[in-house]
């Protein structure tokens, strides 16, 4: 059997199940495959191939016992910011370029406990903060559909590895559009869930009060699959909901009939690419065509100050986060002095990205004494309002769709020299991080071959809602078909 | 709102991030310009408005003050960059 590695989880699993395939066979053919494209994409950081195999072989002892589980015997690759137990796990900095976690992050065991296999870790912006995967501090990642072109971030590699078929689905992470963003960008499948769905338990922090973990897949049917396992509580993660999993294959219905679709017009920002706007207009009239009831008079005025509020809050949360890393317990360590300041100085001067340092001095000024109040605390109180918004919003709609971002892939290179460009790249995702809500980006079309994606917001831990309209336009549609020309 | 040079200097100082003159004058541009955008804020009445810290409205997640086992210290001491025994090698705090 050729092409394994093309297989969506549903149909490998069916294979699987009918034992038509192995679990080794598969990873295998996966591994194969990765091997052969990846040096074009360079979307992993690391492979492992002998623990992959290794976990391919208990799976088939698994599925032999009788018992097989969604996600058993399926390869996936992880972003390199959520801890795997003895996998090197660098968060694609040269600060913990070493680093191997002595835990596995919690979404790494629940994957392990159900027999998931996994090749390895994907490459990202340093420390989650970027949207182009070019922060990485060891080399770019490129767009499968235009290989001059960014795969998007900060999980550029996660979204790269299932556009290419290195795996069958990733994991990826989410601040402020790191899952949607270069799911957009490489037509696949990208959802950030409802912040405290998915424990964050092992994931390295960037933002606290905004960072999720989530999948990034084929088809919105495997999305469902991936979530039930990730989701929910988690003791170890004081922000993980209690809220009880649905089984979200559940809201696999086509019918969306008298669904309330409202439609921001802020997201239409000025400067969206014609492109872009075509093909979101194309797409939401094939959900009114569905049924769907849609309001394109929805306005949230408060979206231009989502850039803002983010920008302050992240890099604060984050000058927090990262202020561990000072070469004390792991990581890189500067060795060239006896003075305990200037050890810690040099090893962050050293070890971390301009990215990174941009941002730690943007959050250390906003929560500095004589700023915090004008900065921080006036950030979180304008948060208040956004969530308000939103929830005013969420009375009449039952979900909001928007594009995933104001353009297509740009290239590599087009948007290092200024930051507020590339922080521009986001303003269809941030706000929605800020609020805390559920978001998908699903494949909407393509434009000279570059991907669009669609993005649906739904309501907090109605997960539900925003995958019953995914699945309904990805199957009134033929975009996630399309394969790469790599 | 333009950064000075040592306001930059002050920032890199109390996050104890080492900067070179390169980077100390490339910083001092581009977060002036950040800042500016953030001005626009100002345009919004937050009296009486409560911060939220984060969205999901848990509070006081406590546990059982129950001992459970913890790593093992092999493991813990594995990535140190120095060490001695079983601890982590540092330098002097105190002169």
């Amino acid at each position: 059997m050729n092409d394994l590695h093309q297989l969506t989880i549903s149909q490998a699993h069916q294979l699987l199940k009918e034992r038509k395939i192995s679990a080794v066979e598969l990873t295998k053919a996966s591994l194969a495959h990765l091997a052969k494209v990846e040096n074009k994409v360079r979307a992993c950081i690391h492979i492992c191939e002998d623990i992959a195999l290794d976990q391919a072989k208990e799976a088939d002892k698994a599925i032999g016992g009788g018992k097989i589980k969604p996600l058993a015997g399926i390869p996936a690759l992880i972003k390199d910011v959520i801890c795997t137990r003895g996998i090197k796990t660098t968060c694609s900095s040269k600060i913990l370029e070493n680093f191997v976690p002595p835990y596995d992050a919690t979404v790494t065991e629940k994957l392990k406990a159900t027999n998931a296999i996994i090749l390895g870790k994907t490459n990202m912006d340093e420390f989650a903060m970027g949207s182009s995967t070019e922060n990485s501090a060891f080399f770019s990642t490129r767009n499968p559909w235009d290989l001059d072109r960014v795969p998007g971030g900060s999980s550029g590699g996660s979204a790269v590895a299932v556009a290419a078929d290195e795996a069958i689905y990733a994991l990826g992470s989410d601040t402020g559009g790191s899952i949607r963003q270069p799911a957009g960008f490489c037509s696949v499948v990208g959802l950030k869930p409802t912040y405290g769905r998915v424990s964050r338990y092992g994931l390295v922090a960037f933002a606290s009060s905004l960072d999720q973990i989530g999948p990034i897949t084929k088809d919105v049917a495997d999305c469902a699959l991936v979530l039930n396992v990730i989701a929910g509580h988690d003791p170890q993660d004081s922000t993980s909901s209690p809220n009880p999993v649905p089984d979200y294959t559940k809201s696999l219905k086509a019918d969306i009939k008298n669904l309330r679709i409202g439609i921001p017009k802020e997201y239409f920002v000025e400067g969206m690419q014609p492109e872009v706007r075509d093909s979101i207009e194309a797409a939401i009239k094939k959900l009114q065509e569905l049924g769907a009831k849609v309001d394109r008079e929805v306005s949230l005025p408060l979206t231009k100050y989502a850039l803002a509020v983010y920008y302050i809050i992240a890099p604060s949360e984050a000058s927090a986060n990262l202020a561990r890393y000072d070469g004390v317990k792991y990581g890189f360590s500067y060795r060239d002095t006896t003075n305990m300041w200037e050890a810690m100085e040099k090893t962050k001067q050293f070890g971390f990205g301009a990215e990174v340092k941009r941002r730690i001095m943007l959050g250390t000024y906003a929560l500095s004494a004589g700023y915090y109040d004008a900065y921080y605390l006036k950030a979180q109180k304008v948060r208040t309002l956004i969530i308000r918004e939103f929830k005013d919003a969420f009375k009449k709609y039952d979900v909001l769709v928007t594009p995933t971002s104001p353009t297509v892939p740009f290239k590599l290179g087009e948007k290092l020299d200024d930051p507020i460009q590339m922080y521009l790249s986001d303003v269809c995702t941030l706000p929605i991080n800020i609020a805390g809500l559920p978001a998908i980006s699903i494949p909407a079309g393509f434009a000279g071959g570059l991907p669009i994606g669609l993005q649906i917001i739904g309501k907090p831990f109605d997960e539900e809602t925003m995958l019953h309209i995914a699945f309904a336009y990805e199957q009134a549609t033929d975009w996630h078909k399309r394969k790469p020309p790599i | 709102m333009k950064l000075s040079r040592k306001e930059v200097q002050h920032i890199a100082l109390l996050a104890r991030l080492g900067l070179s003159e390169a980077e100390i004058e490339k910083f001092r541009i581009q977060l002036s310009d950040i800042l500016e955008n953030f001005e626009i804020l100002k345009q919004l009445d937050t009296t009486d408005v409560p911060p939220t810290a984060q969205s999901i409205a848990l509070q006081n997640v406590l546990r059982p003050d129950e001992a459970k086992s913890s790593y093992p210290i092999q493991d813990i001491l594995a990535n140190a960059p120095r060490r001695e025994g079983n601890s982590f090698k540092v330098r002097a705090v105190l002169e």
